[in-house]
């Protein structure tokens, strides 16, 4: 495992390898707050969504990954930044089964489902930012 | 910086008058460096090419080296330096073979007092630096390309479909599924049915941390494809942590043969055909 982290990291988002990086960065966050290895679990799978979804609709961006504290409990916050076109419509966006490209279009709101905290804020022409948060049970 | 009219700059001259001395020189320094690894025929048809082709360019600006006049010397140089990446040279020496060749040029210019000469010399020196920078580009970049290369065969060969009883295939999935590596073991999974003519395959999951929607639907392509030719899939291995994902996620394996392990499934396929595996009492 990677020496512990402190502070946001960031990586940036350009092909399909950086995904997988994401996907390992915020990994490591998850087990160094000591989430449950099913918390850990969703969370990098919801990484691995959004982070694709900004490589692909998004056109490429950058993840920022840190942990957190709510002066209750410890919890990891990943956010997803694209200059992308942004979502014009987030009910259909957000619809299960929804997808303007060739995918399940279960990932954006699969990945609402499996974090306490998801906020999105999106605006047309200028890009979408998601953040996600897992708190430590 | 091009001629005057009428003459040739006199280091092109120069250099065409003593081609063959210069070159012999080029390759012994050469050699002597890179101590053996390549013998002297090779390096002398190497540069004899290349000194074919860098000679039209002497007095050319060397700051540019993306211009077309740079098109044929450049793709020399790729070449050259592809080879040295596969043949073991470091980065140095490969960059070291055209700076070689400055200090052969300053040694055939020596003691000439013409500083219109000397002028010469120095672009061309820069020249040359800029082509060495380039193979140090070329270099990278070929090395690179080998990396990810080999990284595609380990990728075939981490991810093994093997054939564990007559008519049933296995693929043990582990670490990281990104999508090119699903998309691999998926594709020759559904090779192997073809040509083992098998009609089970079990796809076992423990060793895999996460499932997301894009590995899923991979996952339920490949059992779409296999069972148009005829071939059943089972998923097994599915650990909690990622079952309980797979829901919140909303994917539906649908009719999907699952199994808490590889031995389950195993046994499920042999089952279906007309196989049943029992415990022998013991006499
Ligand atoms: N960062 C983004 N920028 C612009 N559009 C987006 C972005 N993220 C999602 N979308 C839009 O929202 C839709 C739904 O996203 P979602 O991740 O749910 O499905 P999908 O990516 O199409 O398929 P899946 O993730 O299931 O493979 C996308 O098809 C896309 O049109
Ligand atoms: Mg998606």
């Amino acid at each position: 495992m990677p020496p512990r982290s402190d502070g946001p990291e960031e990586l940036s988002i350009t092909g399909d390898d950086d995904v997988v990086r994401v996907r390992q960065l915020v990994r490591t966050y998850a087990q160094q707050t000591k989430l449950s290895l099913v918390d850990q679990t969703k969370l990098v799978t919801a990484a691995s969504e959004l982070a694709r979804n900004t490589l692909i609709y998004g056109g490429g961006g950058f993840a920022r990954v840190e942990e957190v504290n709510d002066g209750r409990r410890a919890g990891v916050r990943a956010s997803f930044h694209d200059e992308g076109p942004g979502i014009p419509d987030l009910t259909l966006a957000l619809a299960d089964g929804w997808s303007s490209g060739s995918g399940l279009g279960l990932g954006l709101s699969g990945a609402r489902r499996l974090v306490d905290q998801f906020d999105l804020d999106t605006e047309v022409g200028r890009g979408t930012v998601v953040t996600v948060v897992k708190w430590k049970r | 910086m091009t001629s005057d009219a009428g003459h040739a700059p006199r280091l092109i001259e120069l250099l065409r008058t003593n081609t063959e001395s210069l070159i012999d020189k080029w390759v012994d320094a050469v050699a002597v460096l890179l101590r053996g690894r390549s013998t002297k025929a090779e390096l002398e048809s190497d540069f004899k090419e290349f000194f074919a082709v860098l000679l039209p360019l002497v007095g050319t600006d060397g700051r540019d080296t993306s211009r077309p006049e740079f098109a044929e010397i450049r793709s020399l140089l790729e070449e050259y330096s592809r080879n040295r990446v596969r043949s073991g040279f470091t980065p140095s020496e490969t960059a070291s073979s055209l700076f070689s060749l400055k200090r052969e040029v300053f040694g055939l210019t020596e003691g000439d007092e013409d500083p219109e000469l000397f002028r010469q010399v120095l672009e061309f020196s820069s020249l040359l630096d800029a082509l060495g920078l380039l193979t140090f580009e070329f270099y990278a970049r070929a090395r690179e390309e080998i990396i990810r290369e080999q990284s595609e065969q380990l990728l075939e060969l981490t991810t093994p479909v093997v054939k564990i009883w007559e008519g049933v295939l296995a693929v043990p999935l582990v670490g990281t599924l990104d999508s090119a590596r699903t998309q691999v073991v998926m594709e020759k999974l559904l090779e192997m049915l073809v040509e083992t003519g098998s009609e089970h395959a079990i796809i076992d999951i423990t060793g895999v941390f996460a499932v997301d929607t894009q590995v899923a639907q991979h996952l339920l392509k490949t059992v779409v494809a296999a069972r148009l030719m005829g071939a059943e899939c089972i998923v097994s291995g599915i650990r909690p942590q990622i079952a309980q994902t797979i829901v919140a996620l909303g994917i539906e394996f649908g009719d999907i043969v699952t199994k808490a392990s590889l031995a389950d499934a195993l046994r499920h396929a042999l089952r279906r055909d007309g196989v049943d595996v029992v415990r022998r009492e013991v006499v």
